[in-house]
């Protein structure tokens, strides 16, 4: 049977809205579940009841058959014996302490020999080795993140959750962090959870993602499903109406790559690195459908597709295109519709200028899983 | 100066002082992470010898463990001596009149500790009171040394609880400022200018490390 970590959970708070989040997490060691919502959407509320440092009023917590929370039996595991690695949003490391006896911490009751071994080792497989002796005021944003991730991993924890580990650092540090975070992930082997509002980290560094808004779950699913197929309107505004597609970057010229996705060509900006596999987010309102005989267009994308459906909504129209066999979903004015004639078997072009084609790399999972 | 007197006055000091660290901590450790509703009468409770004229606590501590009330007899029998004019009566009350000089300090530095580094101790399986000696001491220690420092001094010169709860025992209760009291009186001048001198030099070195610490806390993030 396949192990489990199923929550039911509902936080009250004395001045806010309540938190009420159920779901179920697949437990695959290095495999990542992203928590994904706006702010205030209750994710690190559930977040903090995972690892016992926050203790809601009703609901269950079971991990791989073991209960850490029944509410109702008033059964509550404390945080020291869920065995819950948890590496914080600013990484929370012991400023008085160096880089060695901060990822040691959690190695009390080790002898000292095997104790220094796994500093070692674990410093070793974060990159950090040369900086044991330093303090955490002494590194830089990544370094003190993987010491983070050291610490939290070196008791050998049953389950790692991350809270926004991105988010604390500068822009250019976080976009080259990004692929680096999720090669440490797949390298620690533990299934991990991972809070996150950002688009970008939830396909660089996830699995499956679980989408919380107004502090309940909303849908549950693949990473690119969840972007590529809202359940609901709700969950759309959330995610942003964007199709997804796994890709493979086929070629890298002049800044520009081109990517296979699915039997679509398609290019767009190179987003650098030497990863080939990848997401490619087209923004369904930044598609423009054309007559199908071209005229000359800046847009170096120009893909010839047949009007599967069409949905209005509002001022707007939902267009389900489908190009040589991929969906694609664009998002236009009724009147344009209206003017193209666009119905379900009508011929079209869909124009996508490069810029708009975002290039997520990623590192793919090891297995993929039905 | 009288010898006698010095010794005791250190000697107390430095019980006082000790015995803060052991009560004094753990309230301010409460004060500082306690979300009770309550909380701000313990704190005023605490706060009260600040405000308080010494003989009116004195008097009280007089009364309430007097040879002839319940708490009186108590501490009778656990200490073989009654509470009125003996030294532990006296270390009793400097306790509670210093309380405020050591307790505020110390919650002030304790409730400035990170608690996220708190919970990270307890994600890592640590337990509360070794995370409290392995995190938030080390992280506190200015503001703990501060009050130790101040409760000291404050002990050192205190007058009129003395007065009150110990009375002018020679070897027993006397203490630096009693003696300085009775050199004046005794219109010795030369005699309390020496011990006050004495007392004035220690309250401002007391001061200028208390100051110096608050201003430097041992800075970890520098480089």
């Amino acid at each position: 049977m396949e192990r489990t970590l199923t929550f039911d959970l509902e936080r009250r708070f004395p001045d806010g809205p309540a938190v009420r989040a159920r779901a179920a997490v697949p437990l695959d060691g290095g495999r990542v579940t992203v928590l994904f919502g706006p702010s205030g959407a209750g994710k690190t509320t559930v977040l903090r009841a995972l690892a016992g440092l926050d203790r809601p009023q009703a609901g269950t917590i079971v991990f791989d058959g073991e209960t850490w929370l029944d509410a109702s039996a008033r059964t509550f595991l404390p945080p020291q014996r869920r065995r819950v690695g948890l590496v914080f949003q600013d990484h929370a490391l012991f400023p008085h302490l160096t880089v060695a006896r901060n990822v040691g911490y959690g190695l009390g009751g080790t002898p000292r020999a095997e104790r220094e071994a796994r500093v070692r080792e674990l410093a070793g497989r974060m990159r950090v080795g040369d900086l044991l002796g330093r303090r955490p005021g002494q590194l830089s944003g990544g370094e003190r993140q993987r010491v983070a991730l050291a610490r939290a991993l070196a008791p050998r924890p049953r389950l790692l959750l991350l809270d926004e580990p991105l988010s604390s650092l500068d822009a250019p540090t976080r976009d080259a962090l990004r692929g680096e975070l999720r090669e440490l992930l797949e390298a620690a082997g533990v299934p991990a959870i991972l809070v996150t509002h950002d688009r970008t980290e939830a396909l660089a560094l996830g699995d499956r993602m679980i989408v919380l808004a107004g502090g309940a779950v909303r849908q549950v699913g693949k990473v690119h499903e969840v972007f590529s197929a809202p359940a609901d309107v709700e969950v759309a505004r959330t995610v942003g109406t964007e199709n997804v597609l796994p890709a493979r970057i086929v070629a890298r010229e002049g800044g520009l790559a081109a990517v296979d996705a699915g039997g679509l060509a398609l290019t767009g900006v190179d987003p650098g690195g030497d990863i080939a596999e990848a997401y490619v987010c087209l923004r369904a309102e930044e598609i423009v459908i054309e007559e199908a005989p071209g005229h000359p267009t800046s847009a170096l994308n120009r893909l010839s597709a047949t009007v599967a459906a069409r949905a209005d909504e509002g001022p707007l129209a939902r267009i389900s295109l489908d190009c040589g066999g991929v969906l694609l979903v664009a998002l236009v004015t009724r009147r344009s519709a209206d003017a193209l004639g666009l119905v379900p078997g009508r011929r079209v072009a869909a124009a996508v200028k490069a810029p708009a084609v975002r290039i997520v790399p990623r590192i793919p999972a090891p297995r993929e899983t039905a | 100066m009288d010898p006698a007197a010095l010794r005791l006055s250190l000697w107390l000091a430095t019980l006082t002082t000790a015995l803060l660290l052991v009560v004094g901590v753990p309230i301010a450790q409460w004060l500082a992470t306690s979300r009770f509703r309550l909380r701000f009468l313990v704190e005023a409770v605490v706060a009260l010898p600040l405000v308080l004229p010494p003989t009116v606590l004195g008097f009280y501590l007089l009364v309430a463990l007097s040879p002839r009330s319940p708490a009186g007899r108590l501490w009778e029998a656990a200490l073989g001596r009654p509470f009125p004019f003996s030294f532990e009566g006296l270390l009793a009350a400097s306790v509670l009149y210093s309380l405020p000089f050591a307790v505020q300090p110390f919650a002030a530095a304790l409730a400035a500790v990170d608690p996220r580094l708190v919970e990270a101790s307890h994600t890592l399986g640590v337990s509360r009171l070794a995370t409290f000696f392995r995190v938030t001491v080390p992280l506190a220690w200015h503001g703990i040394v501060a009050g130790a420092v101040l409760a000291f001094a404050h002990t050192l010169g205190e007058f009129g609880v003395v007065l009150m709860v110990g009375g002018n025992v020679a070897g027993e209760t006397r203490t630096l400022s009693i003696a300085i009291f009775d050199h004046v009186e005794a219109l010795e001048y030369a005699a309390a200018n020496a011990t006050a001198a004495f007392l004035l030099a220690v309250s401002f070195a007391v001061l200028l490390v208390v100051y110096a610490l608050q201003k430097r806390p041992l800075r970890w993030n520098a480089r």
